[in-house]
């Protein structure tokens, strides 16, 4: 059965397929790296915590790409009303995408991180081992030629057809992500500029661009989902991401109180990002309000859970818990300690792992045929899934702030001589740890049982 | 919202504010970018640093440690490294630093492992020239206290 208004929008199929394959492997490292925490010789000569680190985070932000990569060619061409300008680049630019994910990713597993800067020519133009940012060079001019061509893609899909306001938001998003990741070439010998410049990649992606693309999927699953008017939502989403931007971009700030800058950065950075929170506080009751007024009884009632569960899970990781240290007089105390790792799961896993699989529950069923949505069954394990990953997280984010409150308090609080050492205060932190392991294993149970959803078909449920 | 409140003007509001605030980020940035010179030392940075940078990024220091607060938080603060191990005495921390990245890995049973980076007597002496200009940065007063 065809369900696809377009029929390039199969396109986004195989995307986000591997954007759950390499969360899987995100999640698989994340728990190495957990115990790892406790039990510091745990594969200590196989995968050093570094290692696993990079690996980790750098499967975070590549599913992330391929999430809203799929995304975009999802909603583009239906939000156009045309196909899509070319489906075979969009193939293309898949799999060379997924092959230098691949390699990079068995780069850092494989051989020491120093002999993997020699062999991709890093002393040509040295831009790794700077957090985030590790990929050999030549990956990173993958990934910009991998951009391009998409940015160009979508660019000639959206010129040929209707340029609604989802798609504009969607493609700015989009182009600031590509423009700012170029900032990841500029890799100066002088510490405090490197560091400072680092910030236009890490803070506008997360705290700036990527917002208008949540914003930009968020807007067109809530109008599939609840019928509501165009007009409403697409509003709502202008005011949302104004904040956002308003809010986010002199938020920078908050990354500038403790490098080479001047004191200036502590009062901007507190007043601005103190407002961070407003634009994810507008969208919980953005949310909740359309699917109240809804027009329509959609049959994916877990896509709808996903939209308003990445609503109510960004306000919280990146509202609730970024205003709990982003003022400047508190931040002095816990800038880099465990409350600082609590805030980045939460609003990572709330803002952008959520919306992905927001757009993934919605679009699957009609890229794999199924029709409107997935069996009453599927659902339901689909729904398990959800319940146990983001209540896991909720859980792996209060361990993580009971133990960066214990941190500040017996290793930062404390002037010197009486403070104690990183390392020892680490050894107190250990329950603290541990739990939050254990709330790791539940997250996995809830991703499988995410992941198994999709193969409970009709059949096999009345069978 | 109100039906007075058309999208149009929400759209005026998210282009004009946005531009608005960009530019004088840009301008903060601008200025920011001059005045940096006071606090970085960078006439301090030899062609020992520099190699130093290169070291501590091609071993991927910041994978476990964090350095002025960022990276991991697996392992020490190592801005302030130079005085903390060395109580700001050069030869002091430069001893101690060639020790230490010589006697890893520790094998402890339990703690966390820094793996052997093997550097020659060259490179730690590079690295440590590294951590001497980053600890004389003025990154505002922080950290608080010598346990970074």
């Amino acid at each position: 059965m065809n369900t696809l208004k377009y029929q390039s929008q199969a396109v986004a199929k195989p995307y986000f397929i591997f954007a759950m394959i390499l969360f899987v492997g995100q999640i698989l490292f994340g728990l190495i790296m957990g115990l790892q925490y406790v039990v510091g010789d745990f594969l200590g000569g196989l995968i050093p915590f570094n290692v696993a680190r990079m690996v980790h985070t750098n499967l975070l932000i590549v599913w992330l790409l391929f999430g809203f990569m799929g995304a975009a060619y999802y909603l583009v061409p239906e939000e156009a009303e045309t196909e899509l300008y070319s489906p075979k680049l969009a193939i293309i630019l898949f799999w060379i995408f997924a092959a230098a994910g691949v390699l990079t990713i068995l780069g850092y597993l494989l051989v020491p991180y120093s002999t993997l800067a020699d062999i991709t020519f890093n002393e040509l133009w040295p831009t790794m081992g700077r957090e985030f940012l590790e990929q050999p060079t030549l990956t990173k001019i993958g990934i910009v030629v991998v951009c391009l061509g998409f940015l160009f893609n979508l660019g000639m899909t959206i010129l040929k057809g209707r340029k609604t306001a989802i798609n504009m938001v969607m493609m700015t998003g989009l182009v600031g992500l590509a423009v700012f990741f170029l900032f990841a070439f500029y890799n100066p010998t002088n510490l405090a500029l490197d560091k400072y410049f680092w910030w236009f990649v890490v803070h506008l992606w997360v705290e700036g661009v990527w917002e208008l693309i949540m914003g930009a999927i968020l807007a067109y699953v809530l109008i599939k989902v609840t019928g509501v008017d165009r007009e409403v939502i697409e509003k709502w989403l202008y005011v949302i991401i104004a904040m956002a931007l308003i809010s986010g971009i002199l938020g920078t700030g908050h990354h500038f109180y403790w490098l080479m800058t001047p004191e200036y950065w502590q009062w901007v950075g507190s007043i601005f990002s103190a407002l961070e929170p407003l634009p994810f506080f507008a969208m919980v009751l953005y949310a909740f309000n359309m699917v109240n007024r809804r027009r329509r009884e959609h049959p994916n009632k877990a896509a709808t859970l996903w939209a308003l569960g990445t609503a109510v899970m960004a306000f919280l990781g990146a509202g609730v818990w970024g205003f709990l240290h982003t003022l400047s007089f508190v931040n002095y105390y816990t800038h880099g300690s465990q409350i600082t790792a609590a805030h980045g799961h939460m609003a990572f896993y709330g803002a952008y792992a959520m919306i992905v699989m927001t757009i993934i529950s919605y679009a699957m069923p009609k890229l794999r045929g199924i029709g409107e949505a997935n069996c009453n069954k599927a659902q339901v394990v689909e729904m398990w899934g959800f319940w146990l990953m983001t209540v896991a997280m909720v859980f792996i984010t209060l361990f993580l702030t009971g133990a960066g409150i214990l941190q500040v308090w017996l290793q930062r609080l404390p002037e010197s001589g009486e403070a104690l050492s990183f390392m020892a205060t680490q050894d107190k932190l250990a329950i603290f740890y541990w739990l939050r392991e254990i709330a790791g294993v539940i997250f996995l149970f809830g991703l499988i049982a995410y992941l198994t959803s999709f193969f409970i078909s009709e059949k096999k449920a009345t069978a | 919202m109100s039906e007075s409140f058309t999208k149009g003007m929400a759209r005026n509001i998210y282009y004009g504010g946005s531009i608005f605030f960009f530019l004088i980020f840009l301008a903060l940035t601008f200025h920011t970018v001059k005045e940096m010179p006071k606090r970085d030392n960078r006439q301090n940075i030899t062609e020992a640093v520099e190699r130093g940078k290169h070291l501590w990024e091609k071993n991927n220091c910041i994978g476990c440690h964090t350095l002025i607060g960022e990276g991991a938080y697996f392992a020490p603060e190592l801005m302030n490294v130079y005085d903390r191990r060395g109580g700001g005495n050069e030869e002091a921390f430069k001893a101690f630093l060639n020790g230490w990245m010589n006697a890893q890995p520790l094998n402890i049973p339990g703690r966390r492992q820094m793996p052997n980076f093997h550097l020659n007597d060259q490179e730690i002496d590079d690295l440590a020239e590294f951590l001497k200009w980053t600890s004389e940065l003025d990154a505002n007063n922080w950290p608080p206290n010598i346990e970074g």
